[in-house]
């Protein structure tokens, strides 16, 4: 008791702003205990490497010798000397157009086209159309579907239609391995923000669209606009971070055309990389990851923006 | 005025009956899109190896077997890594993946989500960025980071990676905010329960949706994971890559193919079925604000 008034305790008002800060700090350790486990890890597995491939990208590196300092040259082998990236780049930029918005836009509209059926009903259609996205190697398949023989189902279907006599190389056809490998992501897309959305079409207040109706609104797309959508601009936001970020990985070309595909027409930076890693030139795809992390966070953050900014 | 449309005796505002009928035929293709693929990999598993050969394939089967089933055990028997042993590594590397990330997410989203402390809207707002990237980013260095901890072909590589993936902490920690009220807690702490022991007995309890989502989350990321390249011994690799080469063995295979497939889907699909209501209850919150 007596310590207490001898040792005079500041007040907030005489302390300057970094001693109330520490102070905070203090009194809230128990919350830095509780953070350092995950952020620890998140850190070292998640911050570091993109802050590292940054580093690494100006050096020539093979895990061997002591790197190498070249600063920009990686990046000017890449953009002047790299036919091969240019391809790459260009697809993934071509995937991730025609995959993001499309599997956000079916994402939103399935949602919204079974929100009003019964639960036990909607909950069977969410099912089926959620479940690809999460039946890991199920794509593939459409590799039998597809397959190159005449026992794949579309070769025996036009077949005995007779509009071929001889089966198609399905995915070993340049003119057919991108419609088709982009087709099959959509197939598997709709994901996290599909359920995403059905949680926030479920979660808006009803008598919203009483009052909508009362002030004029007479048919489902004007509901559509001026009251669903404006009430799940978060879900809308997070949908689609989760659609963007998912559009970059071109995860099921690998598992359908193989690598590097036929002509390298479906070769996408997620293929260059995994080639320069096996070459253990490790500076180099240092450069690409990095350029890859540019792509995402840029194309993200300006989603992000674009829908925040939609009706206001 | 107009008569009111109704739908079993309710009154429903705005739809016509033209909208519904559009909207239920679209739904109706699209389903049918979604839902071919996966009914013929079930069907196809069920076939026995002359019926795989029928021109052209049906999407029926006449006389349905096991046999592709008990194929994939005795085929893959024999073989130098026997198919028990992939469905053994998937198992051991979900469950210790998952039990790891929904230990160490939910204590840091607590924290995150109901202690004010400084710092913490940076160290959530990273977390929060990181969600627009993927792992592939971080591939090369991480190459590094485990040939430097020596981690190299073993489980740890694949496991602790996951532990902090950002996902499941997010969606935790927006579930927390929106779902536990300050007023119980602050309750909680006058009564002198320590911020571990609040955490536990009182925000936990009051989660159990959010937790669940984590581990749904957590799980089907890992059971579907396929070849990691950290790890180059057979033995250690997991069911997806494995089933990823059965497949690739042709028609001959594809009944075997086909039952690993739908052994493999199963499981994250039964999983998701028995905790979907919870999952969406959580995606509820799952919204950003900025």
């Amino acid at each position: 008791m007596s310590k207490n008034t001898e040792k005079h305790v500041k007040t907030r008002r005489e302390m300057t702003k970094a001693e109330w800060t520490w102070f905070l700090v203090k009194r809230n350790k128990v919350a830095y205990f509780m953070v350092a486990p995950f952020f620890i890890l998140f850190f070292i597995f998640t911050i570091i490497p993109v802050v590292l491939s940054l580093g690494i990208s100006f050096t020539e590196y093979n895990m061997l010798e002591f790197p190498k300092f070249i600063f920009l040259d990686n990046y000017v082998t890449l953009f002047l000397d790299d036919d091969l990236f240019i391809t790459a780049l260009k697809n993934s930029v071509i995937y991730a157009v025609a995959t993001a918005p499309a599997s956000y836009i079916i994402s939103f509209a399935v949602a919204w086209f079974i929100n009003e059926l019964a639960p036990k009903i909607r909950a069977v259609v969410t099912l089926i159309f959620y479940a690809p996205s999460i039946a890991g190697n199920a794509y593939l398949i459409w590799t039998i579907l597809f397959s190159s023989d005449t026992y794949g189902w579309a070769n025996a279907v036009l077949m005995k239609m007779g509009i071929i006599d001889q089966p198609i190389l399905w995915f070993q056809t340049e003119q057919y391995v991108w419609p088709l490998c982009i087709m099959v992501a959509l197939w598997t897309s709709l994901g996290t923000s599909f359920l995403s959305f059905i949680a926030g079409l479920q979660g808006i207040d009803k008598s919203l669209f009483e009052a909508g109706s009362i002030d004029g609104i007479n048919n489902r797309w004007q509901e559509l606009w001026y009251i669903t959508l404006p009430s799940m601009k978060p879900q809308l936001l997070f949908g689609a971070m989760m659609s963007v970020t998912g559009s970059w990985g071109g995860g099921v070309i690998a598992g359908l055309a193989g690598s590097p595909t036929v002509n390298y027409v479906a070769y996408t930076l997620g293929h260059h990389m995994g080639d320069y890693s096996a070459r253990m030139e490790i500076g180099y795809t240092s450069a690409l990851s990095f350029i890859m992390f540019v792509l995402m966070i840029g194309s993200n953050m300006l989603v992000t923006k674009f829908i925040a900014k939609l009706g206001e | 005025m107009a008569k009111l449309r109704t739908r079993k005796h309710e009154v429903v505002l705005n739809r016509s009956a033209g909208g519904d009928a559009g909207i239920t035929v679209i739904l109706a293709i699209f389903g049918l899109f979604m839902f071919i693929p996966m009914y013929y990999t079930v069907i196809q598993s069920f076939k026995p190896l002359h019926e795989l050969f029928y021109f052209p394939p049906r999407f029926y089967v006449v006389n349905p077997t096991l046999e592709n089933y008990a194929l994939l055990f005795n085929l893959m028997g024999d073989s130098w890594v026997p198919f028990s042993r992939y469905i053994f590594n998937t198992v051991l590397i979900s469950v210790g993946g998952t039990f790891g990330n929904l230990v160490l997410s939910s204590i840091a989203a607590y924290a995150l989500a109901k202690i004010d402390f400084p710092g913490g809207k940076r160290i959530f707002w990273l977390i929060r960025t990181s969600l627009m990237f993927s792992a592939t980013v971080g591939g090369i260095v991480n190459f590094i980071t485990m040939s430097a901890l020596g981690w190299f072909d073993t489980y740890w590589a694949v496991i602790v990676p996951a532990w902090c993936s950002s996902l499941g902490l997010y969606l935790m920690k927006q579930f927390m905010e929106s779902n536990i009220s300050d007023a119980v807690l602050e309750s909680a702490r006058l009564d002198g329960a320590s911020e571990l022991r609040t955490f536990w007995s009182i925000a936990m309890p009051m989660v159990k949706p959010g937790w669940l989502t984590l581990i749904v989350y957590s799980f089907q990321g890992l059971w579907n994971s396929g070849s990691s390249s950290f790890i180059y011994s057979e033995q250690l690799k997991s069911l997806n890559y494995a089933i990823g080469q059965i497949l690739a063995g042709g028609i001959v295979r594809q009944g075997a193919g086909c039952a690993s497939t739908v052994i493999m889907m199963m499981v994250p699909i039964i999983v998701f079925v028995v905790s979907q209501s919870n999952i969406i209850e959580t995606m509820g919150s799952s919204g950003m604000k900025d």
